[in-house]
């Protein structure tokens, strides 16, 4: 055999050509909107839309996630919006904490004496929670006053719920719909008790003000806007490159075949619930981190955006823009939540039917659930499909079968050549 | 030559329908033995046992040198000792090609890390080269396997379960849906698997066993009716009677 006979012998760049395509595109837009920003351009770009695309990056990133987890490993999770939630929690508590710090320690320079550290401490949990009716620290903010600590919280405390909520759920063999139904509730379960007053988040306050990073108050907000953007945008770029590589080699090839034929892998000798786990607990640990960067650009959190719909919401964004395709979540999210805030930011121009007046901020939610049943019906590869088209990939006559027995299989015509 | 398994005293009941009822059955180290026995004579459940997919009621199972009791084992461990499955129809990753397929099957550590981490060696390619012209799969080595008409994929399955290395070889109806050509070629490569490994090959059709050309064991009602070469199974009126007279 040569080595030609194996794709895989090529250079990265070659074997991957849309990884390669995509993190130019990625860096093209990331100088392009710099030049057009107020903070170091011509300033054509608000500073409010920088952060709309900053956010829009990271929702980008978790997408990729949500990909990695359905399209590819067949779990349809309704529960990464949860992952990307606590990532916003855990970075927000610091932010908040420090910069209320920096208030309470200049109000109390001014007293004749130096204050104490309980002193300090209990103002600040006083400014920070007097909202919910308390004054003291809950546990849960031990670390609050530490970036390091809240950094590794980022990471660890959607990684760990997930490890345990994965390990229960795939070691009974729960899956298809009923794992779907059970991240739903996990969901449920945890934005109902960050609505709580005394879950020692602010209740349904959220955390808020974490737009404004503690110490730099001197630094305009189109400058740290553009931090942020770029720091999304690296965290883009790296979470695809990672995607890329897990999907690429052999792992791709096994959590794939768990997709399709989930008891068959099991008859290779592959532990199909270690895999799933992993995968489960990787893509977790991604949206916490795009979470992490998605609230600074957005300035506030509070339970509702983790609540389920969010969830759904991202689920819908990879399949329009295509599952079983990284690039395919990065359109999706990206497109879906662009038109999403011009829908719903009241930039559409209403429609007059004499009658009645179709006002796109109440009917954005309609047009989108008639484009998702659309989609799945129509043109289940999604807005990835169309890349098909370009480079001329046909699909296979397969008569119409799925391509596995399993829930999460990929349907015949979503299957690429 | 060493028993490599050996199933006693085994029974397994679906809602009060006993599929196995006390069924004993052994198989020597390299030895080809076909199953056959009339629909619902328990030839897919025996297999469910012991590949792991079905907890039997009581009985025991034993396999290998140290005599590992397969009971209590999780389907990835059982297959991971030695014993491969193929199914009755053809169950291969549609959407991945004849390479990947083959690759994924070629006998190394399972585990989630090392799989992450895995980098085939020419060694591997050259394997999996070989083994596609084993199974006569060589042109389409790159192919979409759905694209492989419906003899093909099932060679592919059997080259995949080559590629795993197993000791004990579980073959479901291989014969089904291929035409007589396939069906030689096929028995060529089960013969040649027998060689080093045990087979065992359930099968409906009697012209196939015949060429087979080994022990016969006929399951009727979850339990051992009879066991011998075919003329003397096809001899016994007990099996005349239940499986081959009506």
């Amino acid at each position: 055999m040569t080595d030609a006979a194996f794709p895989r012998r090529q250079p990265i760049a070659l074997r991957f050509p849309s990884v390669m395509i995509f993190l130019a595109i990625l860096a093209l837009f990331t100088v392009g909107v710099t030049i057009l920003s107020e903070g170091f351009g011509i300033g054509v770009i608000s500073t409010s839309f920088v952060k709309t695309l900053g956010k829009t990056l990271c929702l980008c990133l978790v997408a990729l996630a949500m990909d990695l987890v359905w399209g590819y490993c067949g779990i349809l999770s309704l529960g990464h919006m949860a992952f990307f939630g606590l990532g916003g929690y855990a970075i927000g508590m610091w932010l908040m904490y420090a910069r209320t710090e920096i208030i309470v320690l200049e109000s109390l320079a001014a007293a004749p004496l130096p204050p104490t550290p309980q002193e300090v401490s209990d103002g600040i949990a006083s400014q920070i929670f007097g909202v919910v009716g308390a004054a003291e620290f809950p546990p849960i903010w031990a670390f609050a006053h530490s970036l390091p600590l809240q950094l590794a919280a980022v990471v660890l405390v959607p990684g760990l719920l997930a490890l345990v909520f994965g390990w229960l759920a795939f070691r009974s063999r729960v899956t298809g719909v009923y794992l779907s139904i059970l991240t739903q509730a996990m969901t449920l379960a945890l934005s109902l008790h960050l609505f709580q007053n005394d879950s020692g988040l602010r209740g349904n306050n959220g955390l808020s003000g974490l737009q404004n990073l503690p110490g730099q108050s001197d630094i305009s907000q189109d400058i740290v806007s553009l931090w942020f953007f770029w720091a999304s945008a690296v965290a883009l770029g790296l979470g695809y490159l990672l995607c890329a590589w897990v999907v690429s080699g052999k792992f791709g090839s096994v959590i794939r075949a768990i997709r399709d034929d989930e008891a068959r892998v099991r008859f290779l000798g592959y532990p199909v619930e270690a895999f799933k786990l992993a995968v489960f607990t990787l893509t977790a640990v991604i949206a916490g981190i795009a979470g992490a960067l998605y609230y600074p650009q957005a300035g506030i959190i509070n339970p509702a955006e983790v609540a389920p719909i969010a969830s759904i919401y991202l689920a819908v964004w990879v399949a329009i823009g295509g599952r079983g395709r990284l690039y395919g979540a990065v359109i999706g999210a990206a497109f879906v939540s662009l038109l999403s805030t011009w829908f719903t930011g009241g930039q559409a121009p209403d429609i007059g039917l004499g009658f009645y007046t179709i006002n796109w901020v109440d009917w954005w939610t309609v047009l989108l659930g008639l484009s998702f049943v659309c989609v799945t019906l129509f043109a289940p590869k999604g807005i990835g499909g169309l890349v098909d088209l370009l480079v001329d990939r046909h699909s296979l006559d397969r008569h119409g079968a799925d391509l596995g027995p399993d829930q999460g299989a990929l349907r015949e015509q979503e299957a690429e050549k | 030559m060493s028993t490599l398994l050996e199933v006693s005293g085994v029974s397994v009941s679906f809602d009060g329908f006993k599929a196995i009822n006390n069924l004993s059955f052994q198989i020597a180290d390299a030895e080809l033995r076909a199953v056959i026995g009339p629909n619902g004579a328990g030839k897919t459940t025996f297999m469910d046992i012991v590949t792991g997919k079905t907890k039997p009621d009581e009985g025991r199972i034993v396999y290998g040198d140290r005599g590992d009791s397969l009971l209590g084992m999780s389907e990835s461990r059982i297959a991971q000792i030695g014993v491969g499955r193929k199914f009755q129809r053809p169950t291969v990753f549609e959407d991945q090609s004849v390479f990947a397929n083959l690759m994924m099957a070629l006998r190394k550590s399972r585990s989630p890390f090392s799989v992450l981490f895995f980098k085939p060696s020419q060694e591997d390619d050259d394997k999996v080269a070989e083994l596609a012209g084993e199974i006569g799969l060589s042109a389409a080595l790159h192919r979409k396997s759905g694209e492989l008409s419906h003899g093909q994929k099932q060679w592919l399955e059997i080259g995949m379960l080559l590629a795993q290395e197993p000791r004990l070889l579980l073959v479901d109806e291989p014969a089904a849906g291929m035409t007589p050509a396939e069906r030689e070629h096929t028995t060529d490569i089960l013969r040649e698997a027998a060689k080093t490994r045990a087979v065992v090959v359930v099968e409906h059709d009697m012209e196939f066993v015949r060429r087979l050309n080994c022990k016969v064991t006929v399951l009727h009602e979850g339990s051992v009716l009879a066991e011998g070469s075919l003329d003397h199974v096809t001899n016994n009126e007990q099996v005349i009677e239940v499986y081959l007279g009506r």
